[in-house]
């Protein structure tokens, strides 16, 4: 434990109130799976939008022997990953990584890990509208009433519209699922290939939004199910591409435009996965040379 | 840090809510008093992260036997159910005692550690405390309503033994199946409480150092 942490700041930054309060909402969250539990957000040292609902969850579980990691869109090295990783360095003293496997506590912007993830991992989700119906229904005090109802035809109307109008469901991030056969949830603007990781994982998983005063949670091996129809199956999609560096076939790709002449590439979004899939390539071509 | 500035703030006062301060009450010897004033969190911060991360990963995982002994409290509570509170509850949490834990002692150290306000009324305590028969049946507590199941009580029932045989339990957070050494009559009402889901109440039941959970969403059937 550094002296920073112990002198300047409350471990984990918030004060003790404050994570009492996250707290109980995050047990009541597990206990109601999917469910939306209002809680009194605070205002965090960065933007909305930054994950200030994600950081808030995160130091509310926090230890100081947790290995942290911290991923934006799948990569550990961009400026909002950085940033909160050092954020809990310096205000918890814990240990960061990059790597998937060794991490404990793991706070994601929009993609789940590809490595399948362990019994002994929290992630940590940062949603920006956790109220799946919102963009249907703007009226907070009619989606609450149609959540308490089970009333979700709307959101199957929306998915039919997308097939009328498009001939599949074209909704591809923040797609809706039902989480314990009950409440219909926003899994975050994940991208609906990621939706199937959702379902029974052994990793208890959070979901933290700052500005909307939200947080809900999946415990582990709970069911969670895509919404779809029986002649329109879910489908969990991806660009029909080979990673450019690794290789990799069955992996989330990010879609990377090179120069000015349309020259693109396809990348794994997942900067762990990637690595250390091409290590093994240069270590299974080693032993093959 | 010192204890002053973790001491919580004055809940406000009523007939049956000590304030903050032990000595204020008339009914507190010298000895219980010194027993309130000790068995806090040694550090506040880094002691009720690893207790909330051991409640956390029981509620998520029921049937999982965690321990806690980070706090303790007089007589009769358990160091697993001090800790807990200790943890969770603070001014804004009304708080339940049923006659089991009702004691002086006890009133006193849950005032001047946590200031939560004492109630009387099932109905509207956030935490209740207590052994299951002076409880008198989960049903009385609030389970929440239809818009917001979330307000609802959470009940922490102080058991003499916790073992993984016994009654069933399947759903979120069980792989296939668990098993928690509740006893047999329980069951009607642990069953009707699931029953009520996304309403309901959650429950931790608390055994010396051992503590295990039962959320509302866990289905309980007989072994």
């Amino acid at each position: 434990m550094s002296a920073l942490v112990r002198e300047h700041y409350n471990f984990a930054y918030l004060d003790e109130h404050t994570k009492r309060m996250i707290r109980r909402a995050l047990l009541k969250g597990v206990a109601i799976p999917g469910y939306q539990v209002p809680f009194a957000s605070r205002e965090m040292p960065m933007p909305y939008g930054w994950g200030t609902g994600g950081v808030q969850v995160s130091a509310a579980c926090m230890v100081p022997e947790d290995r942290v990691k911290v991923i934006d869109q799948g990569a550990d090295d961009t400026t909002n990953a950085i940033s909160i990783r050092k954020f809990f360095e310096r205000t918890a003293g814990v240990t960061v990584t990059e790597r998937t496997k060794e991490a404990t506590l793991i706070q994601t912007r929009h993609r789940i890990p590809e490595q399948p993830l362990s019994e002994d991992q929290i992630l940590v989700y940062q949603v920006p509208i956790p109220e799946p119906l919102r963009f249907l229904e703007p009226r907070e005090t009619e989606t609450r009433k149609m959540h308490a109802l089970s009333e979700y035809g709307l959101m199957h109307v929306k998915l039919y519209e997308d097939i009328s109008q498009h001939g599949e469901i074209a909704t591809s991030y923040a797609y809706p699922a039902e989480v314990n056969g009950r409440h219909v949830f926003d899994p975050s603007p994940i991208p609906k290939f990621d939706n199937p990781k959702l379902d029974n994982s052994p990793a208890l998983q959070l979901f933290g939004a700052g500005r909307e005063q939200r947080i809900y949670a999946v415990p582990p091996y709970t069911r969670v199910r895509s919404l779809d129809f029986e002649d329109y199956p879910f489908v969990a999609a991806r660009a029909e591409h080979r990673c450019a560096l690794c290789g990799s076939t069955h992996t989330y790709l990010d879609e990377v435009i090179i120069d000015d002449e349309g020259g693109r590439m396809f990348v794994c979004s997942d900067t762990d996965y990637c690595n250390e899939q091409q290590r093994a390539n240069a270590e299974a071509e080693r032993d093959a040379g | 840090m010192s204890k002053a500035l973790n001491a919580p703030p004055t809940s406000a006062p009523s007939a049956t809510t000590p304030t903050a301060f032990p000595a204020a009450s008339p009914t507190t010897s010298p000895t219980a008093s010194l027993d309130a004033l000790s068995g806090g969190f040694a550090d506040a911060s880094f002691d009720s992260a690893h207790a909330f991360r051991t409640l956390l990963d029981v509620m998520a995982r029921p049937g999982l036997i965690g321990r806690l002994m980070q706090a303790k409290a007089p007589a009769p509570a358990s160091p697993s159910l001090a800790t807990a509170l200790l943890t969770l509850c603070d001014g804004t949490t009304p708080l339940f005692l049923a006659p089991s834990h009702a004691t002086p002692a006890l009133k006193d150290w849950i005032a001047f550690h946590m200031g939560a306000p004492l109630t009387a009324d099932p109905a509207e305590a956030v935490f209740a405390v207590g052994s299951w028969d002076s409880l008198g049946g989960i049903e009385r507590f609030a389970v929440g309503s239809d818009d917001y199941p979330d307000r609802s009580t959470t009940v922490l029932v102080e058991t003499d033994w916790l073992a993984n045989e016994g009654l069933r339990l399947t759903g979120p957070g069980i792989a296939t199946s668990a098993f928690l050494n509740l006893p047999q009559s329980w069951l009607p009402a642990l069953q009707s409480n699931h029953a009520l889901y996304p309403q309901g109440v959650d429950c931790f039941f608390c055994c010396e150092e051992a503590i295990a959970a039962l959320p509302r969403s866990t289905r309980v059937e007989a072994g």
